[in-house]
C-alpha cells in the first residue's frame, strides 16, 4: 500500500477518535477529498519542479504514534533557547507534553489546538480563522484532514507578550518511522506584539516526515516576529506550510534558519489585506551531505502602500541542493508597493546545486520592485588576505560564510536566539570562533 | 631574519622571479623598487605564502627555517606581515572583530589562550590612538567603502596589532595623497624597532622620503639588478628606470 492509500484508509480510523459533528470536521472531510483527488505533488508541477518527494514518500510511516512517549527535559534542553524565560508548547510524537510545556490563559491563550478545537469558548476564533489562510493545495489539505493537535495562540488586542513563545515538536523515533501533521493557529489582535520560535527535532535516526501547517493572522497594527530553526537529523524531512494574513499597518517577519534535515520544503505565503503593511521574509541555509532545502515564497500585494523585504542566503556544500522560488504578485490596486527580493548563494563544492527563480507578476504601474540573485564561490583573494593575518583557511572560510549571512542574522530581535544561531553555524562549519560580529 | 637564496617562482608556468638573493637583518629597512611588471608584488606574495605561486628553485629562510611548506597563516604566526596593495573588502566583518580573530588565532597557534577581552580592548585603543584612527572607524565593515587612505591606515593598524617581525609593505603609497602618505609612514616609523624589519615595495621614491631605507634594491625582469643606499632611490626618481634597463641589457 503506498502512502497515499495508507493515509486515506487511516482517515477512517482517525474519524473514530475525533468529534465528527464539529465545525472543523466538515473542513477535514472536504480536505481529505482534495488530497485524494490531487495526491502528493510531483515534479511535473511547476512549483515542485526541483523538489521530488518520491524518496521520502517510500518509507513505511506510521500515521498515528502507537504509544505515549516521554522524554526528560535534561535530555532535550539543548533544543530550547533555554537561557531566556519563555512560554513553551511542546509535543512528543505529535502528542502534547504537559511537563515540558509552559502555557497560559492569563489575559491571552497560549495553549493547545486540541483544546481550542473541543471547547466552546474558542469556537468563535476557530470559526473565524481556522483554515481561512491555508490554501487548498494537496499538502495543506492533507494536514487539515488530520488536524487535531498543535499550538493555539490568541493574543487579544493591546498586549505586548513579554516572553517569546517556543513551539517544539520532538520526534522520539521509538517507532520505525513517523508521519506528523502538526497544526498551528496564531491570531494576534490589534496593536499586539508577539515573538515565536518554532522547531522540529528528531531525537534519533529513524525517518520522520512532518507536514505542518501554520496559519498566522496579524490584525491591525499587530507585530509578529517568527523564527524557524530547521536543524534536524539527516533522516528527518519537513514540509512547512505557513500562511500569513496581514491586516493594515501590521508588521510580520519570518526568519528561517535551515541547517539540517534530509529534505526541507518551506512554503511561505504572505497575503497583504490592508494598507501600509510590512512583510519580511529572510533565511539562511547552510547544508551539505545530500541535503535538500527548498524555499518557495509568495508575497501577495493586494492593497496600496505596502512593503515586502525578502533576503535569502544559501551556502551549499558536498552534494546538497538548494531551491529558491520567490513569487511576488502586485495587484492592480496595490499602487506604491515597495517589494524587494534578494537571493544570494555560495556553492562550496562542484557537486552542489542551486536552482533560483524569481517570479514577479506586477499589474500595478506605480511600484518599486527589485529582485536579484547571485551564485558564486568564496572569494579566494579574501581568503588569502585573512590567512596573511594569521586566520587559518578553515576559519577564514567560516568567517566569510558567517559574514555572508550576517544581514539576515542582524534582524533577529531576540539576542539569545541570535547567539544560538551563531553557535549552530560555528558547529556546522566545524570551527570554534566567536563570531560576535 | 630573512634570507632569500636564488629564488625562482612562477605562476601558471610563467616564470616571474628568476633568481632573487636578499638578506634582511633585524632593525633594517629595505626598499625594493622597479618598473611595472618587474616582479615586485610577486616577491611579496611569495614571501607571504600565496598559493597561486610556485617556487621552482631556491628557498626562503625566515628566522633560520625554510618556510616553503608553510601555509600563509603559519607564516603570519611566525611574524611575517603583508600590507596589501589593494586591501580586500569584507562586508559583514568589523575591523575590530577581524583583528580580534586574527590575534586569537595567532595565539591559538602558539598554544596560548584567547586574549582577555579587556586587554584586547586596551590594545586596540592604544594602537588606534598611536595611528590617529577614529574609534568609530573600528566598528565599520572591514575595508568596505573605505577611502584609499583609510584602507592603508587600516593595514598599518593591523600591523601594529599583530606586531610582526617582518613587515612587507606592498605599494603602500599607491592611491594616497600626501597627507595620508605622511600619516601612514609615521605609523610605520613609530612601529619600527631594533628587533623588527621592514621591506618596502614601491614604484616611486616619494614614500622613501618618509620611511627612510637602509638599503635600496632594484628589481628588473625577476632579478635584483642593483643594490645601494637611499641615494639610489633618488637617482631612480631623477633618471627613471631606463638607464637600469640599458645597463642590464648591455
Amino acid at each position: 500500500m503506498d502512502l497515499k492509500e495508507k493515509l486515506l484508509s487511516s482517515y477512517l480510523v482517525f474519524e473514530d477518535r475525533v468529534d465528527i459533528d464539529s465545525y472543523v470536521h466538515n473542513l477535514r472531510n472536504d480536505a481529505i477529498k482534495i488530497f485524494e483527488e490531487k495526491g502528493f505533488p510531483t515534479k511535473k508541477e511547476e512549483a515542485w519542479k526541483y523538489t521530488s518527494l518520491n524518496k521520502i514518500l517510500k518509507e513505511d510511516y506510521s500515521v498515528f504514534p502507537k504509544q505515549e512517549n516521554t522524554i526528560e527535559y535534561s535530555d532535550v534542553k539543548k533544543y530550547f533557547i533555554h537561557d531566556i524565560d519563555s512560554f513553551k508548547i511542546v509535543f512528543i510524537d505529535g502528542k502534547y507534553s504537559s511537563h515540558l510545556s509552559q502555557t497560559t490563559h492569563d489575559g491571552m491563550d497560549i495553549c493547545l489546538m486540541s483544546s481550542a478545537l473541543s471547547k466552546p469558548k474558542y469556537r468563535l476564533v476557530i470559526e473565524n480563522y481556522f483554515n481561512k489562510a491555508a490554501t487548498q493545495d494537496s499538502l495543506p489539505s492533507l494536514n487539515t484532514a488530520f488536524s487535531s493537535e498543535g499550538a493555539y495562540i490568541h493574543i487579544p488586542k493591546n498586549k505586548l507578550v513579554e516572553k517569546p513563545i517556543q513551539i517544539i515538536y520532538f520526534s522520539t523515533g521509538n517507532e520505525s518511522a513517523n508521519m506528523l501533521q502538526p497544526r498551528n493557529l496564531i491570531v494576534v489582535d490589534e496593536n499586539s506584539h508577539v515573538q515565536i520560535i518554532e522547531r522540529h527535532q528528531s531525537l534519533n535516526s529513524n525517518p520522520v516526515l512532518t507536514n505542518s501547517v501554520t496559519e498566522i493572522f496579524t490584525n491591525k497594527r499587530a507585530i509578529v516576529d517568527y523564527y524557524k530553526i530547521q536543524n534536524d537529523s539527516l533522516n528527518a524531512s519537513l514540509i512547512d506550510n505557513t500562511f500569513i494574513q496581514q491586516k493594515q499597518e501590521s508588521v510580520a517577519s519570518v526568519h528561517t534558519f535551515s541547517f539540517g534535515g534530509k529534505l526541507v520544503r518551506n512554503n511561505l505565503n504572505f497575503y497583504q489585506n490592508g494598507e501600509r503593511i510590512d512583510s519580511t521574509l529572510k533565511g539562511v541555509t547552510i547544508i551539505g551531505n545530500n541535503q535538500h532545502v527548498d524555499h518557495n515564497t509568495l508575497v501577495h500585494h493586494i492593497e496600496p502602500n505596502c512593503e515586502s523585504h525578502q533576503d535569502y542566503k544559501g551556502i551549499f556544500d558536498e552534494n546538497s541542493t538548494g531551491v529558491f522560488n520567490g513569487k511576488i504578485i502586485v495587484e492592480k490596486e496595490a499602487q506604491k508597493t515597495n517589494a524587494f527580493q534578494a537571493n544570494n548563494n555560495i556553492l562550496i563544492s562542484d557537486k552542489a546545486t542551486i536552482n533560483t527563480k524569481p517570479q514577479l507578476e506586477i499589474f500595478a504601474d506605480d511600484v518599486k520592485c527589485s529582485h536579484g540573485c547571485t551564485i558564486g564561490q568564496l572569494d579566494e583573494s579574501a581568503l588569502f588576505y585573512m590567512q596573511s593575518r594569521g586566520i587559518p583557511k578553515k576559519e577564514a572560510k567560516a568567517l566569510l560564510m558567517y559574514a555572508f549571512s550576517n544581514n539576515v542574522l542582524n534582524s533577529v530581535k531576540i539576542p539569545e536566539m541570535k547567539q544560538r544561531i551563531t553557535k549552530i553555524i560555528a558547529n556546522k562549519l566545524g570551527v570554534n570562533i566567536g563570531f560576535d560580529l | 631574519m630573512l634570507k632569500i637564496n636564488n629564488l625562482h617562482a612562477s605562476v601558471d608556468d610563467k616564470s616571474i622571479l628568476k633568481g632573487i638573493n636578499l638578506e634582511i637583518k633585524p632593525g633594517e629597512v629595505h626598499a625594493i623598487m622597479g618598473p611595472n611588471g618587474s616582479g615586485k608584488s610577486t616577491l611579496a606574495s611569495v614571501i607571504s605564502g600565496k598559493e597561486d605561486y610556485e617556487v621552482t628553485k631556491g628557498n626562503i629562510i625566515f628566522e633560520g627555517e625554510d618556510i616553503e611548506d608553510l601555509a600563509a597563516e603559519e607564516r603570519a604566526h611566525k611574524g611575517i606581515f603583508l600590507s596589501f596593495q589593494y586591501p580586500i573588502e569584507i562586508p559583514g566583518v568589523s575591523v575590530t572583530n577581524f583583528i580580534k580573530t586574527a590575534i586569537n588565532e595567532t595565539r591559538k597557534a602558539k598554544g596560548l589562550e584567547d586574549m582577555p577581552a579587556k586587554d584586547m580592548l586596551k590594545l586596540i585603543r592604544d594602537k588606534a590612538d598611536l595611528l590617529e584612527i577614529d574609534r568609530k572607524f573600528l566598528s565599520r565593515s572591514l575595508n568596505e567603502g573605505f577611502s584609499g587612505g583609510e584602507k592603508k591606515r587600516n593595514e598599518i593598524f593591523q600591523m601594529a596589532m599583530l606586531d610582526p617581525k617582518l613587515s612587507i609593505l606592498d605599494e603602500t603609497d599607491s592611491g594616497l595623497d600626501i597627507d595620508a602618505l605622511r600619516i601612514v609612514a609615521n605609523g610605520v616609523n613609530k612601529l619600527k624597532s631594533k628587533d623588527n624589519a621592514v621591506l618596502v615595495i614601491t614604484h616611486y621614491q616619494r614614500l622613501l622620503d618618509y620611511i627612510v631605507p637602509d638599503f635600496v634594491h632594484v628589481l628588473y625582469n625577476g632579478k635584483i639588478v642593483k643594490s645601494g643606499t637611499k641615494e639610489l632611490a633618488h637617482e631612480l626618481e631623477e633618471k627613471g628606470y631606463d638607464w637600469i634597463k640599458e645597463e642590464v641589457n648591455a
